[in-house]
């Protein structure tokens, strides 16, 4: 056979690069796609509340179906702080338990450990509503309320009748629901730090805490920030769990134990209720608000990390 | 060349293994090893891969242990004090034996700097002009001042592998070592780099023990005063290097060193 016949004969062999290269480029432009379309079928549901109420939406606190007022103020700032809340609980838990699954645990004990921590990710959120009902808001009325009140009670954040449901128990809640998140990939981000990079540190005379301080943690950096934002998502749109604890009062209030509300639970609550046009669109604009929200935030999350935080440059062979 | 820096180092030991022995889990990886390592000399570790000279050297500062289901037993001596001491201490250990792996692992989210004043920072070092006199002597001393002394803010990742390797030994010089261990410390290195690093043993060897594991036998000649030849877990013979090299005694090490295997 000639030379040229056998480079023929090769790239005939290669003609299926082609549509499994379009099949790929396909299914990575699905992803943009899907997006475009539930922004624009948004919007286009949401128009007659966008007309009538304008920018306006985002900083009005009144939420009155029987007057056709409607304003989410109230319900970004409940879906806002219940996060935050919920991170400010769960990122170093979750944090401590990864470093624990990384570095410390004996072999025979990471299994279990791991199961549990996947179990919890995996109750559905309603069985957790439900444990949050009987379980934890009772504990949050008769007993951790008190004590915020009795010790840190100057603080307008912990005054106020303790009812047991409010933004708290959310918050506790939500943590409680994306602590596995943090877990799961926080552990796999330090698991995957070489070998090298802790000896180095060992080497120079490092203790097991130092030496996860000096040389795991910040080679995972990038990582378990990717964790975090994970779990932030994860809470912001968290419906039904928060929906059952949080007390569904649109209100802004300085105390963690007021009751508030957030987008995702006021959606859930109404929408079978809604009768009017505009009440739906009313209830569509506010989740095009969350969608925004959502965006706005891990953007800003994303903006703040790259300015302070890098991941670990590549090390040169 | 940069002048040394005898500020550096407080002071220097040598160091005597007796009857060392190190298993992984059932591998008994070192069978008994005695080796006297004189102080303010290079003192090379040959043999072929898996006889066990990497895991002397980690026995050495008690990285060994490290491993899980990793033992030793025996005694090595660091002047006087035993390093498996009932009481002593192997976080305290490392801080008087520093090392040098095979491959740089400079901290990849840390300056040039940062990474020099590393294990400063762990000892509790909070003087700012006693942290930046000691960088600069350590980055001297690894012969890299006059590379980096411009961009001490840079990434440690940014320099070259030659450079990160000299970078590491800076971050091990810093803190004050007695005793230096090298683990093939030029072997993902090119050629001029590797030459590089052979002089600075030989150079920090006026200041400080040395011990370097090689696979190379010409480097061994080059850069060490003794040499010691392991197979299979023993140290099959120890002796000035320019001996050992010329006149071994053992066939087994003359088979080595002359390439019948290895």
């Amino acid at each position: 056979m000639s030379v040229a016949g056998r480079v023929a004969a090769g790239s005939s062999a290669r003609t299926g690069d082609r549509p499994f290269q379009l099949l790929l480029a396909v299914m990575a432009a699905a992803v943009p796609l899907i997006i475009g379309a539930v922004l624009v079928a948004l919007i286009a549901a949401a128009s007659p509340a966008i007309q009538r109420f304008g920018v306006g939406f985002f900083v009005t606190s009144t939420w009155d179906p029987v007057a056709e007022e409607f304003g989410v103020l109230p319900f970004i700032y409940g879906t806002l702080v219940s996060s935050a809340l919920a991170l400010l609980i769960a990122v170093p838990l979750g944090l401590g338990v990864a470093i624990f699954l990384a570095e410390l645990v004996p072999g025979w004990l990471r299994a279990p450990i791991t199961f549990f921590v996947e179990l919890l990710a995996a109750i559905p959120s309603v069985v957790i509503g439900l444990w949050g009902i009987f379980v934890l808001v009772p504990w949050v009325r008769t007993t951790l309320e008190p004590l915020l009140k009795s010790t840190l009670g100057f603080l307008p954040l912990f005054s106020g009748p303790p009812l047991g449901i409010g933004m708290l128990t959310a918050g506790l809640i939500l943590a409680a629901m994306v602590v596995p998140f943090i877990v799961a990939v926080s552990t796999e981000v330090m698991r995957a730090v070489p070998r090298a990079q802790r000896e180095g540190a060992l080497a120079l005379g490092a203790t097991m805490w130092e030496t996860t301080r000096t040389a795991v943690l910040p080679y995972a950096r990038s990582g378990i920030i990717g964790a975090i934002f994970l779990a932030l998502a994860r809470a912001l749109g968290e419906t039904m769990a928060v929906t059952m604890v949080i007390g569904n009062v649109p209100q802004i209030k300085a105390s963690l134990f007021a009751p508030a509300y957030t987008i995702p639970a006021v959606i859930a609550n109404e929408f079978t209720e809604a009768t009017s046009d505009l009440y739906v669109a009313a209830l569509i604009y506010a989740g095009l608000v969350l969608f925004i929200v959502t965006v706005a935030v891990n953007a800003l999350a994303r903006l703040l990390v790259s300015r302070v935080a890098r991941g670990p440059a590549q090390i040169r062979e | 060349m940069q002048t040394r820096t005898p500020a550096l180092i407080d002071h220097t030991t040598g160091i005597q293994a007796q009857d060392v022995h190190a298993w992984f889990d059932r591998l008994h990886a070192l069978r008994g090893i005695s080796m006297t390592v004189p102080e303010r000399k290079v003192t090379a570790v040959i043999g072929p891969s898996g006889c066990g000279k990497s895991t002397f050297l980690r026995c050495i500062n008690r990285m060994h242990e490290l491993v899980p289901e990793a033992r030793v037993s025996g005694r090595v001596l660091l002047g006087q004090e035993n390093v498996y001491d009932e009481a002593a201490d192997p976080v305290l250990v490392r801080r008087r034996i520093g090392m040098v792996f095979q491959k740089a692992n400079p901290f990849p989210t840390m300056s040039i700097y940062n990474n020099v004043a590393a294990g400063l920072t762990l000892a509790g070092e909070r003087d700012r002009r006693k942290v930046e006199q000691i960088v600069e002597q350590s980055l001297r001393a690894a012969a890299l001042w006059d590379e980096v002394k411009d961009r001490l803010h840079k990434p440690g990742t940014s320099l070259s592998g030659g450079q990160q390797q000299r970078l590491c030994i800076a971050r091990a010089l810093a803190v004050s070592p007695e005793v230096l261990l090298m683990d093939e410390p030029a072997s993902a290195l090119d050629p001029a780099s590797t030459l590089r690093i052979e002089e600075l043993a030989r150079e920090l060897a006026n200041d400080i023990t040395i011990v370097i594991v090689t696979h190379n036998m010409q480097q061994a000649a080059r850069v060490s005063d003794f040499t010691g030849f392991f197979l299979d877990g023993e140290l099959i013979e120890y002796g000035p290097t320019n001996d050992l090299f010329t006149k071994p005694r053992d066939r087994r090490t003359e088979d080595y060193i002359t390439g019948r295997f290895g």
